[in-house]
């Protein structure tokens, strides 16, 4: 009985805290699909009257969403590849190579994982003035096109594929580049997928290097645009609730389809941020 | 190849593949940090010609003078105080539950991790609106308890309560993962030894679950010590751009931001950039040697 009793208790305290956790997402939606008046009801409704999906329509237009979209992919897709690229490159160096100076390129590395990203705003700005490539893709894709953490991840998980696999493929005539893709990238998909998804959910979210970089709409990415949007919308709540929801879903979609791999890649490395 | 020396050609091989990685990581982090510091004692600087005027330790001695900058600190201060403890116990609490539980366990997971991968910006424009005095989620919720309606975001006296909130919700899912991996890393036969020796469930929790989470522990609270030092972009969004109502939400990666992006003055940005670097290294560093002591590797 007493067992029973903890069962259930566990479960009403997990749910009321799932209904904690899902109310603004809830909120959300069904903001986004009210009228105005609605919006503003008290006691507050929960599922409108008619579905205003015309407030999606409007939010689109409202603002250049379709670039602010166009942009965002853009930069997460190529920073993304960027970064996986230098990172595998160097992640085989670390673990499979012997060279003069490893150890301590390997720390000094490491000790720049310590400082605060937001430090090294200003002085990238004045670097990036001076290449002139402010205001400029370039400025959003970049800086971004290596990150010692994925580095520091793949060197790890590379480092436990078997040395055997290595010889026995140089006994076979390959070269380390072709071990390098043909074996140790595709034995590594799944850390891999891990990096590369909770790559893709930073580089979507990030908020305030685009924020300082560009001072043009057309550049503009989609929270930058979100955020720029709310002035405009006003007090218009279920059109900036409509925008909230299309800047949000992308990453959720993605989450539910790849949450094995992000869990997996956190638990791994627990370590970003 | 492992086994043997680094040679002139390993080493210019390993090279090529550093190479990418190398130059980008030099030019934007290494140089930057170096940058930093030395940035911090430009007094009189010209961005357009990038030409030094002057050099000193006045923008230190400015910030440290500098009213904004002390209530930048405490902000900052009293926004890791709110957020990481209570963020540590309450994942702590839904991980043990969740671990306890099979049927639905890999939904609630779900549920409780959505937040991780939401945009900071575009949630927030939902708690802004959940906040709002008049039509808000949270003053009708508190209206059924008698509670008259606060005014979370205009009102000095609320507003980082209001940013505290949110801040919590949205980085509990993260710190629920890092705790579930600990839990499951538990071998069962600590619990059927403690079971053996008479020990209740609370002492099994105190004797056993404790001192072997205690590196998860660490590690959860070390990173949210370091996140919310750096936050900001919660504050944007959900001030709409202003550091909060008086500058109740003003904090020190906030005030680096105005100074630098909205005053252009250089120097003293990076200079507020310099003492949050010390901040958090102490702060690490304290952690660290009391880890030593109480965490059980």
């Amino acid at each position: 009985m007493k067992v029973k009793v903890a069962m259930v208790l566990r479960y009403v305290i997990l749910v009321l805290g799932a209904i904690i956790m899902l109310m603004p997402f809830l909120w959300m939606v069904s903001t986004s699909l009210k009228t105005q008046p609605e919006t503003v009801k008290i006691p507050p409704i929960w599922i409108p009257k008619q579905l205003q999906w015309a407030n999606y329509i409007e939010a689109f237009k409202a603002a250049p969403f379709a670039r602010y979209f166009v942009n965002s992919v853009l930069v997460t897709t190529v920073t993304t590849a960027g970064q996986l690229f230098t990172s595998i490159l160097a992640a085989f160096a670390f673990s499979r190579l012997n060279f003069y100076g490893k150890n301590i390129i390997f720390v000094i590395f490491l000790g720049t994982m310590m400082v605060p990203g937001e430090m090294l705003i200003i002085p990238n700005f004045v670097t990036l003035s001076k290449f002139h490539m402010i205001n400029t893709y370039w400025a959003l894709i970049v800086p971004w096109l290596a990150s010692f953490f994925t580095v520091f991840t793949l060197k790890q998980n590379f480092q436990s594929v078997p040395d055997q696999l290595y010889y026995a493929a140089k006994i076979d005539g390959a070269t380390d580049w072709h071990f390098l893709w043909h074996v140790l990238v595709p034995i590594s998909k799944s850390t891999i997928t891990a990096v590369t998804v909770l790559q893709v959910i930073g580089s979507w979210n990030a908020f305030m290097w685009p924020l300082i970089v560009t001072n043009t709409e057309n550049l503009r990415t989609l929270p930058v645009g979100l955020q720029a949007f709310t002035t405009d919308a006003g007090t218009n709540y279920a059109l900036l609730m409509a925008a909230s929801t299309f800047v949000i879903l992308p990453m959720v979609i993605l989450y539910i389809f790849l949450q094995k791999y992000i869990i997996a890649g956190i638990s791994k490395t627990g370590l970003k941020g | 190849m492992l086994n043997e020396k680094p040679t002139l050609k390993s080493t210019a091989k390993a090279l090529l593949y550093l190479l990418p990685m190398l130059v980008i990581t030099i030019i934007f982090n290494i140089y930057p940090i170096l940058k930093s510091f030395i940035m911090s004692f430009y007094t009189k600087y010209d961005f357009f010609k990038d030409i030094v005027q002057q050099w000193g330790g006045s923008n230190f001695t400015f910030i440290f003078r500098d009213p904004d900058f002390h209530l930048a600190v405490k902000n900052t201060l009293i926004f890791v105080v709110g957020v990481v403890p209570l963020t540590v116990i309450i994942s702590l609490v839904i991980a043990l539950l969740l671990n306890k539980i099979k049927w639905l366990s890999g939904l609630f997971r779900t549920v409780y991790f959505l937040p991780f991968v939401t945009s900071t910006v575009a949630i927030a424009q939902v708690w802004h609106w959940i906040y709002n005095s008049d039509y808000g989620l949270l003053n009708y919720f508190l209206s059924l308890f008698g509670i008259n309606p606060i005014a979370w975001l205009e009102s000095p006296k609320y507003a980082m309560l209001a940013l505290i909130i949110m801040s919590i919700w949205k980085s509990l899912g993260f710190n629920i993962v890092l705790f579930l991996v600990g839990l499951n890393n538990i071998n069962e036969r600590y619990y059927q030894a403690a079971e053996i020796d008479g020990a209740n469930a609370w002492h099994q929790f105190t004797n056993v679950t404790l001192p072997l989470l205690s590196p998860i522990t660490f590690l959860v609270s070390v990173n949210g010590v370091i996140g919310s030092f750096k936050v900001f972009d919660q504050i944007f969004a959900l001030f709409n751009g202003t550091p909060g109502p008086s500058k109740s939400a003003l904090t020190i990666v906030y005030y680096l931001y105005q100074k630098f992006y909205t005053e252009w003055k250089y120097g003293i940005a990076a200079a507020s950039g310099v003492v949050l670097f010390f901040m958090i290294l102490l702060v690490t560093l304290i952690q660290m040697w009391y880890s030593k002591k109480h965490v059980h590797y």
